[in-house]
């Protein structure tokens, strides 16, 4: 909570700065892909995807779900799931400490139900600022829940996944999240619950090998990186150059892994379609 | 016991004289009837299986093959299976389920493969699809690591009912020096990893990953495969016996329960929501 407070304090001040003209909210920031200049609030007009050439800045979780919900219907599940240190592994805690500070996060996830065009659903949603997204305990057990939260009360499940894969500080326990993950999901899908997958840039290792690629439908963001092994790893292994799109969104949407690619400004509308084509949470 | 640090252990893991998943077959199964295929496009060398009778009774075994010389390396990309190699793994595994054959596997990879035709083809999909199948079988489960356990290419033969270790073998998130690599952005400090990591078959077993570690001749299975066979051999047939008093979706359900389990206990107290 004292977050909280602390942040929007600093917002009131930068407000009030730019009123005294100190700062000028046009500050501009170069898109990392094409580069062009683009002013601070044309970035957020345009829900962080830049005006020129349609790259998706990654965001936070909190973002993405006020962008989609209902305005009101967001409530949070689980908030209070905070991560561990099996290995004690040196720094890790201090980490996490500065990292919620930072974002506001307890973890890499953040778990809701709420509405979308007056759908109910339960959605969970990873945040790349937190040490990349990466999937230890907290996260793995997070989407476990939410899995078992949308059977108990008969929700479609809905998850934004946004991860460098699993953490290497939780060490194999990380790992086995992907077994818990994969698990729940199954259970979940084979129990006639409706699992929508949706891949932001970028998706990779241990995440993409477990719920990440189970969805009953699979949707992505355009660009977005998504794969098993890094790019640096793979031209490493096979001692030549990546072609240029190589598993990005498109790529992947032409080799038969995805539904369809859905930008920004769309999700609410394709969201909001399929939850009202799969009435009862998809249950018949 | 061992002696060994876990610096050590890896190189033990790693011995290319240990005995491998074709070598189990060899001396545990009779009547072993090889199949091949994914049935979409490939034979993936890396992941061996078929049907074969374990004391007699017929079961679905399945492993990592690293190969024995340089020519069955290449055969088997050193062990590193693609994504056809784990969609063949899910034929064998689905195929044992409708014939009501209890599974066994061994494990022993550095990982899946990271290349460009496996990214092609899907390989995250072709694992998350094995950990998903693999949890909801119906029949008896074992998998026993036998080397190197590495990370997702590992786990996805791995979600067993059971999983036993070789007391020397190692399993872990990543292999030591892509783990040193990662976080320390230095692959040459492996050795620091394997002393944090907890990747011996000891801190596995301490931590509830395992629920069983299989004693080594000294020095290492390498050593004296026979009395490793002899101690593989007792360990499945202990195992087999008492999951054999499980029905079918008492089986899926142990092993859910298990893994649905795996770092709860970890969290701090959160509260479940209603």
């Amino acid at each position: 909570m004292n977050r909280f407070f602390t942040q929007r304090r600093d917002r009131l001040l930068t407000y009030q700065a730019m009123r005294e003209g100190k700062i000028t909210a046009a500050r501009r920031s170069p898109c990392p892909s094409c580069g062009a200049e683009t002013p601070a609030t044309d970035w957020s007009h345009n829900l962080q995807v830049c005006p020129k050439c349609g790259y998706h800045r990654p965001i936070g979780a909190y973002y993405r779900l006020s962008m989609i919900l209902d305005p009101g219907s967001f409530q949070e599940l689980e908030e209070k799931l905070s991560p561990s240190d099996p290995l004690d592994f040196p720094g890790y805690p201090e980490k996490l400490e500065a990292l919620e500070e930072e974002t506001g996060l307890r973890d890499a996830a953040v778990a809701a139900v709420g509405k979308v065009q007056d759908h109910k659903a339960v959605f969970v949603v990873l945040d790349s600022r937190f040490l990349m997204g990466s999937m230890g305990t907290a996260v793995g057990e997070k989407v476990a829940r939410a899995a078992e939260y949308a059977e108990r009360h008969k929700l479609s499940l809905v998850i934004f996944a946004a991860s460098g894969g699993a953490r290497m500080q939780e060490g194999i326990f990380s790992l086995m999240q992907m077994a818990k993950t994969a698990a729940a999901i199954q259970r979940f899908q084979s129990k006639g619950g409706l699992y929508i997958s949706c891949l932001t840039h970028p998706t990779t290792g241990g995440v993409t090998a477990s719920f990440a690629s189970l969805g009953d439908i699979m949707l992505s963001e355009p660009g977005a990186l998504i794969g098993f092994a890094g790019p640096r790893v793979i031209e490493q292994t096979i001692g030549e150059k990546l072609p240029e799109g190589f598993q990005r969104a498109e790529y992947l949407l032409d080799h038969g892994f995805l539904d369809q690619i859905v930008p920004r400004s769309q999700w609410r509308h394709v969201l909001g379609q399929l939850l009202s084509l799969h009435e009862k949470g998809g249950r018949s | 016991m061992s002696v060994y640090t876990p610096e050590e252990k890896v190189k033990v893991a790693r011995n290319p004289g240990r005995p491998g998943v074709v070598d189990f077959v060899n001396a545990l199964f009779t009547d072993f009837f090889e199949q091949r295929g994914d049935r979409q496009c490939r034979e993936d060398g890396s992941i061996y299986g078929g049907i074969a009778r374990f004391h007699g009774r017929p079961v679905t075994v399945i492993g990592h093959r690293k190969g024995k010389n340089l020519e069955e390396n290449l055969h088997c990309n050193f062990g590193m299976p693609g994504p056809e190699g784990y969609r063949k793994a899910q034929r064998l595994m689905k195929q044992a389920e409708k014939f009501g054959r209890p599974i066994i596997t061994f494990v022993d990879t550095p990982g899946a493969y990271p290349g460009k035709e496996a990214e092609e083809r899907g390989q995250g999909e072709a694992i998350a699809q094995c950990l998903a199948l693999m949890s909801s079988l119906t029949v008896p489960v074992i998998a026993i690591v036998t080397g190197e356990g590495g990370s997702g290419g590992a786990l996805a033969l791995a979600v067993a009912n059971r999983v036993l270790m070789l007391e020397h073998a190692v399993y872990s998130v990543l292999s030591p020096e892509g783990f040193a690599s990662i976080l320390w952005k230095d692959s040459s400090r492996s050795g620091e990893a394997c002393a944090v990591m907890k990747l011996t078959a000891q801190d596995l077993r301490r931590g509830g990953i395992v629920q069983g570690v299989l004693r080594e001749p000294d020095g290492g299975a390498h050593t004296d495969w026979e009395a490793t066979f002899r101690t593989v051999d007792a360990a499945l047939k202990k195992e087999l016996a008492a999951l054999d008093k499980m029905k079918g979706p008492a089986l899926a359900q142990q092993r859910y329960q298990m893994f649905r389990a795996m770092g709860q206990s970890l969290l701090p107290a959160g509260k479940e929501d209603a």
